[in-house]
């Protein structure tokens, strides 16, 4: 019996390749299952906070606690945040805008700059929820792509989007978005919104894989953007890695798991990364991590990367 | 050479497949937002907000304003409504605009949508009412003038004027509406008895015309009548013509 088993296949350190098993304890399962959990948590934490306001008056000290939706709202009656590609679109228009909403967009670049841009699509976005049980489902039927595009075409549902701003007079991709009908819907009422989500909800089950978030979402290109040197990354520590390929296969960006680029820079560079976790739990080498790089460092970086 | 050519052949293909979806998403999608603005036109706003273009743009749709109106006057239009999909608009026959001195609404705005440089209330131009006289009861003989004593700007948006009929039939006293004055705040609209409300409030684009600059108007319809009658003044189009009128066709030249 022994001898008729094959050699254990050697990833490139030498080691040999073991595959992911899902733990059987709850405990165990917990730490494969935790940021999914977290991100859940944050999301609905997030829709709750806008919800409890909006119905329920919650307030800190007499001032509202979150006042408005995703597009622009008012922290306790002073901080204002507002969607800064919804700006920009506004901006290109060629309309002016009052400077609440312009700081407000200000603090949402800064806290993304921070956090990585994506993090807004993995943790806060709510169709973030929508896509990802159409993933989850997709997996157990078994669907096959109808057709192929590029991911970088979000890249062009971008450009559009403020090109179109600037010919209609309207910010183009505020006035179809799913993200903003659903979070909008939700609080302020339903309408035919839910169509768009259910759209959506489709297109990734049954026509193509992380089709929405994934290729054609333009606030999500907007924010890989935005993310691009930001300091909280996914640490690679190449010298541990079998090549086992299982952080590809739950990754639903598996093109920014580009492991000869992940091992000479140390981490996950692209912004399209949306550190949402799911590859550092899988990983069974316990190859990736969260990280804040040093931004000094990653600009240096990046300088000669260029060169 | 060959390989060359069908790279840069692939490579022109590729750019102009690109180019092509690009072209057609973009069509199909310039087509949805114009579609949306159009749709728009029949919802009456906020008090402040701009004019339809520059609304539609600065609205970034977070609904701000609605929490801010302590009457739930104000919804967020969601997909399918009257408004374009995510902008404030309110229904006067259901909530009117109750026209608060402090105009929360406006206050909340963080775009500007809602002009912060509004700061009386009764300077605001939500719509503008309007009388369908074939249905009004006051202007079948009866005494109602409920929309006159609930408008807010009484006496100067909405006046009851006595028409004298023939003896054997008593006056009609009927409220006119002024557009100089009126806010649109709908209160006329929601309080109005009939069935159906005979006084509404629209748009004022969608009611009221223009009468055009060469129309030099010497008189208005409210100049009284006396001796001293003169031209009213400020706008030169309203003078009456300084001189080219002939006095007879056959002057001067015959």
């Amino acid at each position: 019996m022994n001898a008729s088993r094959p050699e254990p296949k050697l990833g490139p350190n030498g080691r040999p390749v073991r595959p992911f098993v899902l733990p059987d304890t709850i405990g165990g399962r917990f730490r494969v299952w935790r940021f999914i959990l977290y991100r859940r948590l944050v999301q609905l934490g997030v829709l709750l906070l806008f919800l409890g306001t909006a119905w329920w008056s919650w307030s800190l000290g007499g001032r509202p606690l979150l006042l408005g939706n995703l597009s622009s709202s008012l922290v306790l009656g002073v901080i204002p945040l507002a969607d800064p590609f919804a700006v920009l679109q506004i901006l290109a228009t060629g309309h002016a805008l009052d400077s609440q909403v312009l700081i407000g967009a200000a603090v949402v670049l800064l806290v993304y700059g921070v956090l990585g841009g994506r993090v807004w699509c993995s943790w806060v976005c709510p169709v973030n929820m929508v896509t990802d049980l159409a993933a989850w489902l997709r997996s157990r039927l078994g669907a096959t792509d109808l057709f192929h595009i590029r991911r970088s075409v979000r890249y062009l549902v971008l450009v559009l989007a403020l090109l179109l701003s600037a010919l209609t007079g309207v910010a183009a991709f505020e006035w179809v978005s799913p993200i903003s009908m659903l979070h909008r819907e939700l609080i302020f009422g339903i309408g035919l919104g839910w169509t768009a989500v259910l759209g959506s909800f489709l297109f990734d089950l049954l026509v193509l894989k992380h089709g929405w978030c994934g290729h054609l979402c333009p606030l999500g290109a907007f924010y890989a953007l935005v993310g691009r040197f930001a300091p909280l990354r996914i640490r690679f520590d190449a010298p541990t890695c079998t090549h086992c390929g299982e952080c590809a296969r739950v990754c639903p960006e598996p093109q920014v798991l580009n492991l000869r680029e992940a091992a000479a820079a140390g981490l996950i560079r692209s912004g399209e990364c949306t550190n949402c976790g799911r590859c550092i739990t899988v990983c069974p080498e316990d190859t990736l991590h969260f990280y804040l790089r040093n931004p000094l460092a990653s600009a240096g970086r990046s300088q000669s990367d260029s060169r | 050479m060959t390989d060359s050519l069908t790279a840069r052949r692939r490579f022109l293909v590729r750019m102009g497949q690109g180019a092509a979806m690009a072209a057609t998403g973009g069509l199909l999608w310039s087509y949805l937002l114009r579609e949306q603005a159009h749709a728009a036109a029949t919802a009456i706003r906020p008090p402040g907000a701009l004019d339809d273009a520059d609304f539609n743009a600065r609205c970034i749709k977070c609904g701000q304003c609605v929490r801010a109106c302590p009457y739930d006057t104000l919804k967020l239009a969601a997909t399918g409504d009257v408004a374009v999909i995510g902008t404030p608009y309110f229904t006067p026959r259901e909530t009117p605009c109750y026209m608060c001195v402090d105009i929360p609404c406006t206050a909340a705005c963080p775009t500007g949508a809602l002009d912060h440089g509004l700061d009386d209330i009764d300077d605001a131009r939500m719509g503008l009412a309007v009388i369908d006289i074939e249905n009004c009861l006051s202007w079948q003989g009866l005494r109602c003038e409920i929309c006159h004593r609930v408008c807010p700007v009484q006496d100067r948006a909405i006046t009851v004027e006595h028409h004298p009929r023939k003896l054997s039939k008593h006056a009609m006293f009927v409220p006119v509406v002024h557009s100089e004055a009126c806010t649109g705040c709908g209160m006329c609209e929601d309080a109005c008895p009939t069935d159906k409300a005979a006084i509404r409030v629209l748009p004022p684009r969608l009611v009221q015309g223009e009468i055009g600059r060469h129309y030099r108007l010497g008189w208005t319809i409210d100049t009284p009548v006396t001796q001293e009658f003169k031209p009213a003044e400020g706008e030169g189009g309203r003078e009456p013509p300084a001189a080219g009128g002939l006095d007879y066709l056959n002057e001067g030249g015959l």
